[in-house]
């Protein structure tokens, strides 16, 4: 028996903007009258560590999203798709950005940063429904590379029970009105990426 | 009108609604917040709001308020109480004026501390009344209600978010702030306030005298819900209640089912789930609070039930989570069991562990301390982001706030001839790390004692303190110096270097070691963070031709520093410190030119 209307969990790295996915979601699901919960990283996790969030729409229960329940998986960054995979339903989709954050156990050369195709194949062989794009050269043709986590929310509004007007609602409350215009086109272009 | 909010700042409504006049904390994960909120919605009502400087002084100043009559609250991290614990333990027997509530926030699975404590077996320890949350929503709804308790029964009431609680978030309906009430005094009364033997006596009877009626009070709170169904029965609490309702819900079984919120327990709803079911099972995170009190009253009212809980079912440490809260559940029944998903190949990825940001100045501090004490000293450390910088051989000890310096008395005095060095933060100085110095100078240590003082509280979310000159609401005031402080605490030598300067820093370590006695080096560059978000931009740096690929500036640890066909690159994280630079031994890393 499902316990949610829509389970989404969002990964990334500290400082690219996840808890600004689930704001927005979250007010836009009050505005519809939806209940809602979450719950977020914040502390230490936060200094350049890898960051989770998660968001339960229609939900009176925790706040937390069961491994493999999650019906969106929302990647900033593409190494954190594969480390939180085992969130993702196998009838879910993958939204993911394809642009790395290299961490410094790369930088400083004790690690390697696999390629792409090693981190997308598994989680094709997951889940039948995973979506790359580079986000990030989206958000730089909107204006701003920073609106990389909205052009991820305008890919994840299509598969959300909540309208765009709504989300494109609760994002004006969030986002400082100078970069609104940026930020909505940021939004769009990341939802045709998933048309 | 509905909103979609942290718990802390469901905490921090709750506050204003309950017309709080004071509310007091140190910063701590997961806490932090609670403040930070009210800072911002302080224009909708006077209130006084005060970053203290530990949380001992943040309960005691609280409780002066109540006794003027205000409402007031104490918030801080749960090893924050172990702080506080002197004034918490001693006002369950002096009691309240206006309510006082101490908010106090767990942190299971050490998400950001040192320990994962329970608090809610301090509350018990204190006989004061605990509420125990299980979402954003009963957080602020608790918050109103644990003033009402306090006033009721003269006594301090604790409120008890976990992480899971504080940095949830959920759709709170939001109420009405409530105005304070006007002029407020000071009353006279030594027998309640002067906690003399011959006045403490006679408050602990009273004390344990009004356990019984708390407990009939809070018997009937709307946090505590039984449901009776079938034979076997499901007792959890706090936030284990809502993983116990899910799993219940999923598992589609006709379960009993008891929720529980507050402390001391509902011994009343208890007897009853116990007279009704042959079979129970009690969930709750950490310690067996609930369960201890559960086998003892099954002895009198049902002596045949059979109780399952931390014993092969229920972890004792960590945190639950809804999987493991319904195969609990799934097993008793016989059930079968849901396995959690492993990611799939996830050991091609590089680990990504938090760590010092790029230009932060304790990597510099630390690359000077280990170049001069070298690899033999002892370098007890502290709480704070410097603790990340384990790696660099400069953290050899973390316990609790302000116990470096003390723990590197006790190793010299304990018979260590090698140098030693200990390092903590700024706000950890102020907060515990003042008196380890006063009795490492009265006791005539001979150790270094290195302030890394970055001009805030940065770990969790650079918050002000007595050394930035700023309160928490953003007025100026007093800025304390720490030079001072230290040479009025009895250091000898005390010396303040820019952490950037590498040559500097080095010679002043030197002298440090070489000094007979008690030394003091305060190491002082802004937070980086800090210093991007007030407009600092200094140049970046740049790898040239003369690059050698020796790799002595990746050892350095700066995740702005890459390295890349045989030659180290600088990324855009550079903030342009330039102690890379310094550290070149081929001169190779220069100022890009504008």
């Amino acid at each position: 028996m499902r316990t949610s209307e829509c389970d989404i969990v969002i990964v990334g790295v500290g400082g690219q903007g996840v808890i600004l996915i689930s704001d927005v979601i979250g007010r836009a699901a009050v505005i519809a009258g939806k209940p809602v919960c979450g719950a977020e990283t914040h502390g230490m996790a936060q200094r350049g560590g890898s960051v989770i969030n998660h968001t339960r729409i229609g939900c009176r229960f925790s706040p937390m999203v069961a491994s493999g329940g999650a019906d969106v998986l929302v990647a900033l960054e593409p190494g954190e798709a594969l480390r939180f995979a085992h969130f993702l339903s196998p009838e879910g989709v993958a939204l993911i950005n394809t642009r790395p954050v290299l961490p410094s156990t790369v930088t400083c050369g004790k690690a390697d940063y696999p390629p792409l195709s090693e981190i997308l194949a598994p989680l094709k062989a997951r889940c039948c429904n995973v979506i790359a794009m580079d986000a990030t050269a989206l958000a730089e043709k909107a204006g701003t590379a920073v609106a990389m986590n909205v052009v991820m929310l305008g890919a994840l509004s299509r598969y959300i029970p909540l309208s765009e007007e709504l989300i494109i609602q609760a994002l004006s409350l969030v986002v400082p009105p100078r970069f609104l215009e940026a930020n909505k086109k940021a939004f769009a272009l990341g939802k045709a990426e998933v048309e | 009108m509905r909103e979609y909010l942290l718990g802390n700042a469901a905490i921090a409504r709750g506050l204003l609604e309950a017309g709080v006049g004071l509310v007091a904390g140190y910063p701590g994960t997961p806490s932090s917040e609670i403040i930070e909120t009210l800072v911002d919605l302080k224009s909708e009502r006077p209130l006084h709001v005060e970053w203290s400087v530990n949380e001992k002084v943040a309960l005691e100043v609280a409780a002066g308020a109540s006794w003027t009559g205000r409402r007031a609250a104490a918030t801080m991290k749960h090893v924050g109480l172990n702080v506080a614990a002197d004034p918490f333990m001693t006002l369950a027997y002096l009691g309240v004026g206006a309510g006082l509530v101490v908010i106090c926030a767990d942190d299971p699975y050490c998400h950001s501390s040192q320990n994962e404590q329970d608090s809610r077996r301090y509350a018990q320890f204190a006989g004061i009344p605990c509420l125990d949350p299980a979402n954003p929503g009963e957080a602020k709804e608790m918050t109103v209600f644990a003033f009402e308790l306090s006033e009721k029964f003269n006594i301090p009431v604790m409120l008890r978010p976990t992480t899971r609680v504080s940095h949830a978030r959920a759709d709170v309906e939001i109420g009405l702030a409530k105005a304070t009430s006007g002029q407020c005094r000071f009353v006279k009364n030594p027998a309640r306030r002067v906690a003399l033997p011959s006045h403490a006596r006679p408050l602990h009877s009273e004390l344990l005298a009004k356990q019984a009626a708390i407990e009939e009070a809070l018997e009937s709170a709307p946090w505590n819900r039984l449901a009776l169904h079938g034979n076997v029965g499901i007792i959890a609490s706090g936030i284990a209640g809502m993983y116990a309702k899910e799993a219940i819900f999923e598992l589609d079984e006709d379960l009993s089912f008891l929720c529980i919120g507050t402390y001391p327990l509902p011994k009343k709803l208890i007897s009853r789930m116990l007279e009704h079911v042959s079979r129970v099972m009690v969930i709750e995170e950490l310690e067996p609070v609930v369960e201890e009190q559960v086998q003892m009253l099954a002895r009198k009212v049902n002596p045949n039930v059979e109780i399952l809980g931390k014993e092969g079912f229920i972890p004792r440490e960590g945190e639950l989570d809804y999987l493991l809260v319904r195969n609990a559940i799934a097993r008793m029944l016989g059930k079968t069991e849901k396995l959690a998903l492993e990611s799939p190949a996830v050991s091609i990825l590089p680990p990504r562990p938090p760590s010092l940001c790029a230009g932060c100045s304790h990597r510099a501090t630390y690359y000077a301390m280990r170049k001069v004490f070298g690899k033999n000293a002892i370098y007890p450390s502290d709480i704070g982001c410097y603790t990340m910088a384990v790696g660099m051989g400069t953290v050899d000890t973390c316990l609790c706030m302000g116990a470096s310096i003390t723990l590197a008395s006790g190793i010299r005095f304990g018979g260590e001839n090698e140098g030693i060095c200990c390092s903590l933060g700024d706000s950890t100085f102020l907060h515990g790390g003042m008196t380890g110095l006063l009795n490492a100078a009265y006791n005539k240590a001979r150790i270094t004692v290195t302030i890394l003082d970055n001009s805030t509280t940065a770990m969790t979310g650079h918050q002000p303190h007595p050394g930035t000159g700023m309160t928490a609401t953003g007025e100026a005031t007093v800025q304390v110096s720490i030079e001072a402080l230290a040479k009025a605490l009895g250091a000898g030598l005390v010396e303040t270097v820019d952490p950037y300067d590498l040559d500097q820093t080095i010679d002043s370590f030197q002298r440090a070691k070489e000094y007979p006695g008690l030394s003091v080096i305060i190491a002082r560059q802004p937070c980086v963070i800090k210093a991007r978000r007030s407009g600092a931009r200094p140049k970046p740096l740049h790898v040239g031709a003369d690059c050698k690929g020796c790799k002595i500036c990746l050892d350095f640890g700066c995740p702005a520093i890459e390295f890349e066909k045989d030659m180290a690159r600088i990324n855009a994280l550079c903030t342009g410190c330039g102690v890379c630079a310094a550290i070149c031994p081929a001169s190779a890393i220069q100022e890009v030119a504008r």
